[in-house]
């Protein structure tokens, strides 16, 4: 009987390994491919087998050399120095509105938690038109000052996940420090900070992870601006129905070079993540 | 049931009590939320009129220096020693009459018409040629008419904590306590007023980039904005309710009807398809990793996770140009039948539709191993165990162990990323553009979602902005009642803890 018991179960895991083997490799195949196909030296842009024939690195030689018509390392340059900005800005202002929230009793706190809540139920890109005349008004548009301003304007919304953070720090360890006489300032920098390092990274990794991933406010604010578009249109633009014929293989090497770094950070955030999705979530 | 009675279940009837009692709630959760409402919004009311009170309580009982800072600011504090404070509202009320004068008069005069001097030719100096006179702009005269709002709803609140402000110095000196320096007021704002100093930034960021323009969006759909409107050069007007009855009257030839009724049926398709494919798709896949004896857990895990890293507009991207005609699916499946075979998966609108389902899986499934493995885990083991010796198998555990146990623990997740899919531009966008495009939509195609057609509205060869903002307004309506309906649900839930 334990036997057969045994052999069952070895049976089901092995039906399971295959599944999970297939799955797998349909899971990750078209990232192979990406990479592989980035890799090819095969004469013409457009690959024609499935797995190239030769190999060599003159994908991304050229598309860092020929850069007249769309230059790829400029939209990179962009990108790291929009994205350094807007991770300093909105690091700091969810910080304070999440440690606001959650440390500080103030009058209508609920208030202002509800209509943070109502404000993020908005489809994101209804107010970009309005966001793109406010930035024309200003003499902004088609900058890179936009688009920090954009991506770390609103970030104080953002404030569940951390709130949820704060809120799992016991609050004696404030009250002590009152009592000996910290200021509320004082509690903030030199107790809860120091203790929310793994909020701190997430919420870090988060608003530098997002410049190189969004599309949408990018593309309305630079409009035709090739100089100053991130990584993101401006490889939407080397697949476009002009380019493609000549780009595309450059195309599949510029998203590996954007690929690689943002997947390491991600899978690093990937813990926190969870964490905050669901503890932060509950919590509202 | 009472406590004792509820602890001598086993498993199964606790979870069965539990989750009929879940949806029993479910209406009176509801009338309870609606309540809430009513009662905030009546609170909301007597507030304003408390706050009025106490406004005429202050003049009253104010001496003339008092009664003088109802008119010219910061006088109250400027004769009792709060220079600088008397200074900044004195200050405060300057800049706004100036701002007015200079710049808010103009605008708010035209606001109730958006603007009548049309735009005109005449004749230039030379006599040979015709320039342009522009008259009003529009879309200025709204977009600072808002801001003008803004401000003076600004200035009302630094009014009137200058008149409580005024009446506290006042009551101050009278009743011989201390009057604090502008020094020592300012000391305040790292301690007891240290949520004022955390929050005043990111709130005026977000007031002037997130809430100003949404006030803006909100408000051009009630105008005429569209394609035949634009300023420079045309003016724009409000037209009350048209955009929203344009979007629900079917008539015949009546295309954006049309067009707003298939999309939201799409939409909603597509939103069920996409959220249960992925929930289900995931859960099934994270039960598998996650089931005792299977090894090297965290390769399987990272195997997919590896997905959602990679940005979105890559891998979508990557995905679309795989699936052309001469792209790496085509040549993958000629390889495999040994024939030449170019599908074309987004030319028709039903190939198309079930490709970026399809492709979502791909995308989603991630996610949703990601979000349920620790869930899974937490099932109670002796629920599987009994179910085996009654002679269940895997397939009716899955369905009558763990999708009512998931259901009923994740709901909120469900909605959430319902609403999610309602919103979701880049799968749409970047795989399929909304394609294949159709003569019988409004500028859409047939996998088009509302959030796209809205993109395209603004962005595309029309610039309707009127009625793009109607839908945005809608797709909100929509989204909110159900986020609120998460939020009421999350609420029950927790309440329940206390009792199991």
């Amino acid at each position: 009987m334990i036997k057969s018991y045994k052999l069952r179960r070895t049976l089901a895991n092995t039906v399971i390994y295959v599944i999970l083997a297939i799955l797998g490799i349909i899971w990750i195949s078209p990232l192979v491919y990406l990479v592989i196909q980035s890799f090819s030296a095969d004469p013409g842009a457009v690959p024609q087998t499935l797995i190239p024939e030769t190999y060599g690195f003159d994908n991304y030689i050229r598309l860092f050399t020929e850069t007249e018509s769309l230059n790829f390392p400029r939209w990179y340059l962009n990108t790291f120095v929009v994205a350094i900005f807007s991770c300093v800005i909105s690091t700091i202002s969810v910080l304070m509105v999440a440690y606001a929230f959650s440390r500080l009793r103030f009058k209508s706190r609920k208030k202002f938690i509800n209509v943070g809540m109502i404000l993020g139920m908005f489809p994101g890109f209804m107010t970009m038109i309005a966001i793109y005349y406010l930035l024309k008004a200003m003499g902004l548009t088609q900058t890179l000052v936009a688009l920090v301003i954009c991506y770390s304007a609103g970030a104080g919304l953002g404030f569940q996940i951390s709130k949820g953070f704060f809120d799992t720090i016991p609050r004696a360890l404030d009250e002590a420090a009152t009592i000996d006489g910290a200021t509320k300032n004082q509690v903030f920098w030199k107790i809860i900070l120091p203790m929310s390092k793994p909020i701190v990274v997430y919420t870090v990794l988060t608003a530098f992870i997002g410049p190189w991933t969004d599309f949408i406010l990018a593309k309305i604010i630079m409009g035709d601006k090739v100089d100053n578009y991130t990584v993101a249109i401006g490889l939407q633009r080397m697949i476009d129905v002009d380019h493609a014929n000549q780009w595309f293989k450059r195309f599949l090497s510029g998203s590996v070079l954007v690929a690689v770094p943002v997947t390491l950070l991600f899978l690093k955030m990937q813990n926190y993540y969870v964490e905050g999705v669901t503890a932060g979530g509950v919590k509202g | 049931m009472r406590y004792i009675d509820y602890m001598q279940l086993n498993p199964f009837q606790k979870f069965g009590y539990n989750f009929s009692k879940f949806f029993k709630k479910l209406p009176s959760n509801l009338a309870r939320f609606f309540k809430m409402l009513g009662r905030a919004i009546v609170a909301f009311f007597v507030g304003i009129g408390k706050g009025f009170a106490n406004y005429g309580k202050r003049f009253v009982k104010g001496d003339i220096f008092v009664k003088l800072s109802y008119l010219i600011f910061g006088v109250s504090n400027l004769v009792r020693g709060q220079i600088i404070k008397g200074l900044l509202f004195l200050l405060s009320e300057a800049a706004y009459i100036c701002f007015m004068m200079f710049f808010g008069v103009t605008y708010i005069s035209k606001f109730g018409t958006l603007g009548n001097v049309e735009t005109t030719e005449k004749l230039s100096a030379d006599g040979f040629n015709y320039v342009k006179v522009y008259g009003d702009n529009s879309m200025l005269i709204l977009l600072y008419g808002v801001l003008v709002i803004v401000v003076t709803i600004l200035i009302f609140a630094i009014y009137i904590a200058n008149t409580k402000s005024a009446y506290k110095v006042y009551e101050d000196k009278r009743d011989g306590h201390k009057i604090y320096t502008f020094r020592e007021e300012m000391k305040q704002f790292f301690d007891e007023k240290f949520h004022i100093t955390l929050m005043s930034v990111p709130c005026i960021l977000i007031g002037c980039f997130t809430i100003l323009p949404l006030i803006f969006m909100v408000l051009i759909a009630f105008t005429s904005y569209d394609n035949a409107h634009q300023p420079p050069g045309n003016l724009f007007t409000w037209v009350g309710l048209t955009n929203f009855r344009d979007l629900v009257s079917i008539t015949e030839g009546a295309t954006k009807a049309k067009t707003f009724i298939n999309l939201a049926e799409w939409t909603i398709i597509w939103a069920i398809f996409a959220t249960f494919s992925n929930y289900i798709a995931g859960m099934i896949v994270a039960l598998m990793i996650n089931k005792k004896g299977i090894k090297l857990k965290s390769l399987w895990r990272t195997l997919f996770v590896v997905v959602i890293a990679v940005p979105q507009f890559v891998s979508l991207l990557l995905m679309s140009q795989m699936l052309q005609e001469n792209g790496a699916i085509n040549q993958f499946l000629s390889l495999i039948t040994g024939q030449n075979i170019g599908y074309k998966f987004l030319d028709t609108a039903l190939s198309a539709r079930i490709t970026v389902i399809i492709v979502n899986i791909w995308i989603g499934i991630p996610y949703t191993i990601l979000i349920t493995s620790g869930i899974l885990m937490n099932i109670p083991a002796d629920l599987y165990e009994s179910a085996t010796i009654d002679g269940a198998g895997p397939v009716k555990s899955f369905m009558k162990i763990t999708l009512p146990y998931m259901l009923f623990v994740t709901t909120p997740y469900l909605i959430t990323s319902f609403i999610g899919n309602i919103n979701n531009f880049n799968v749409i966008y970047l795989l399929t553009n909304g394609g294949p495009s159709t003569e019988e939509y409004y500028e859409a195609g047939h996998t088009d979602i509302l959030v796209t057609w809205l993109f395209k509205l603004t962005m595309g060869q029309t610039h309707d902005y009127n009625l793009a903002a109607a839908i945005g307004i809608l797709v909100f309506i929509v989204c909110a009642s159900l986020s609120l309906i998460t939020f009421n649900l999350t609420k029950s839930a927790k309440d329940e803890e206390a009792f199991s």
